[in-house]
């Protein structure tokens, strides 16, 4: 890997690692801020990827949508009481581009029950478009391709 | 031969009482395997528009067996259960796809997509290997068949020879449910599914309760989707399995202007960041937002604003079930409309934000009726003498299940009322 490469590797693991971080330290409210103002966040079945469009199961189209999510977890919905630890690996970038980053990524999410019993959660892929705005990595297109597509109970936290 | 049915002190007739143990325990699980889903109802196993060309199949479940629907040829429909005749072994493993045979991988006995024996590798015998008797006859060890009915391209099955007739069995306000969503050639884009660690007469009773809805599911109160005082009407069969529902919202972007500032959750003026997740454009020219379709034992048909699905309870064991959602549009969507349902699916499903409640209030319920099995839950909302007929809001609809399951699983009440 060039110097170059590898700078911007290093930059882009650490988003990664941020995103998992804001996650898990139930700093959501910071979530929407690490994609870009139009990013996409999507969940998506696996077994939906072959369909176009594919179904996801949650879709935010653009910061707003996440911000809605964000607010919608803590004033209205009701889910099972836990911690989530994420924890990425194998991430790859798969082509770089003029002004972004196709990155693979791997996720595999624990949660941990008030009672400190922990049970994996969701294992899957990360499908990012990475793209510098405002002088920062942002994602401008985060898909979680979930392996663990028959959902235990429910996903209220994004993966 | 159904097994005697398990001793369970069920305390009244009208259904107001439910005793825990029937969420509970293993035997009263495979009784109703027996009775309810082998028995005289039609199981609910896939849509027509998830095998539409000749051949193609996907794989189902009645309670918890599994089976393949498939489409013949001459475009006949086929539920086949997924089990070699021969050794036993699963048939089809793949969850949909097309296939002129399916094949065992244990010993390559092959079925058409009729479920008759069509191919047995050796059936002659070859040097060194045995063969079959000369009376063997492939007509006697095909994949065996569940009845098969489909209604407006609904697909149901039944193991019984003694189930009425579809349209007898689900009536005509359920007939018209599913003729309101099914009229119109659909598009399936997709599933959703969660695995709930609760029993499924949970959800049964979940998708018949008006009353938690605006309670325990905050995002429809706190968005003003879902109020009270909406206009509800519904239905059910003569039999009282069943359960239809339907809520008007003269026009739910309206409801934030339209006052009942009154109810708790209810925020005025609440607004959402990006509103594009509530813009669609109804799709029926009726007023109706909502519609819950409960068809017993396993089936629910939802419309949610441009949300559109069926749900599949799919029983695993006493303490589990899985839910699944097959999502689907109109074939003649344009992209805008598509684009509203794929953003309205974050409504629904397990990630929903109306309906990720449901599988925690069951679950929560699992895990703290563990003992006490003979103690019940107490359903007398809307008062016992409410007309089903006309009284929507309270709990007749769950207690009227809870006579017809206590009926077809054979549990005598132990108490006296009627």
């Amino acid at each position: 890997m060039s110097g170059q490469a590898s700078q911007a590797y290093d930059t882009i693991r650490a988003l990664e690692y941020r995103y998992a971080r804001l996650l898990d330290d139930d700093r959501l409210e910071e979530w929407p801020k690490l994609f870009t103002d139009r990013g996409v966040y999507q969940v998506i079945p696996r077994e939906n990827l072959g369909r176009q469009p594919a179904l996801p199961i949650m879709y935010c189209d653009g910061r707003g949508m996440m911000e809605d999510r964000v607010r919608s977890l803590r004033e209205a919905n009701i889910y099972n009481l836990h911690y989530s630890r994420h924890v990425v690996s194998n991430i790859e970038i798969l082509s770089a581009r003029n002004d972004s980053f196709e990155v693979a990524a791997c996720y595999t999410v624990y949660q941990t029950d008030l009672e400190g019993q922990t049970r994996l959660f969701s294992v899957g892929q990360y499908r990012d478009v990475i793209a510098e705005d405002g002088g920062e990595l942002r994602f401008r297109e985060k898909i979680a391709v979930c392996d663990t597509f028959n959902i235990p109970n429910l996903l209220a936290i994004p993966l | 031969m159904l097994r005697e049915a398990p001793a369970i002190a069920w305390p009244s007739r009208d259904g107001s009482r439910v005793p825990f143990e029937v969420f509970t325990r293993a035997d009263v699980f495979a009784r109703e395997q027996e009775a309810i889903f082998r028995g005289p109802v039609w199981n609910y196993v896939a849509l027509e528009a998830e095998i539409p060309q000749p051949n193609d199949f996907k794989t189902s479940f009645v309670g918890d067996t599994p089976i393949i629907v498939s489409r013949a040829e001459d475009g006949s429909l086929h539920a086949l259960l997924n089990r070699c005749a021969h050794r036993g072994a699963t048939v089809q493993r793949q969850a949909s796809g097309n296939a002129r045979q399916h094949r065992c991988v244990y010993h390559q006995w092959c079925y058409n997509s009729r479920g008759d024996l069509v191919g047995v590798p050796y059936r002659r015998g070859v040097p060194g290997m045995g063969g079959y008797a000369a009376d063997f006859d492939p007509k006697d060890h095909g994949l065996t068949r569940l009845r098969v009915a489909s209604h407006k391209g609904v697909i149901f099955a039944t193991f019984s020879p003694d189930t009425v007739p579809l349209e007898e069995y689900l009536d005509t306000p359920l007939l018209a449910a599913i003729d309101r969503l099914f009229s119109r050639p659909i598009k399936v884009m997709g599933h959703m599914r969660q695995r709930v660690r609760g029993n499924w007469k949970l959800y049964s009773e979940n998708t018949r309760d008006p009353y938690h809805a605006a309670l325990l599911h905050g995002f429809h109160a706190t968005f003003g989707l879902y109020r009270t005082n909406q206009k509800r009407t519904g239905g059910t069969d003569k039999a009282r399995a069943h359960s239809t529902g339907v809520t008007y919202g003269d026009d739910w972007r309206q409801a934030t202007r339209s006052g009942n500032i009154g109810q708790d959750k209810f925020v005025a003026n609440y607004s959402l960041a990006d509103p594009s997740l509530l813009e669609g454009r109804p799709d029926f020219n009726d007023g109706v937002t909502v519609q819950i379709t409960s068809i017993f034992p396993c089936l629910v048909v939802q419309q949610i604003m441009n949300t559109l699905a069926t749900r599949h309870i799919r029983p695993k064991t006493a303490d589990e079930f899985e839910l699944y959602w097959t999502y689907f549009g109109y074939a003649d969507d344009d992209e805008q409309m598509t684009t509203s349902r794929l953003k309205q699916a974050n409504l629904v499903g397990p990630a929903g934000l109306i309906s990720m409640e449901d599988s925690e209030a069951i679950e929560l319920i699992q895990r703290a009726i563990v003992r006490d099995g003979k103690e019940n839950s107490f359903l007398e909302f809307g008062g016992l003498q409410a007309d089903l007929d006309k009284d929507r809001g309270g709990e007749a609809t769950i207690r009227a299940y809870w006579r017809y399951y206590a009926g077809l699983m054979g549990l005598a009440p132990a108490g006296g009322e009627t």
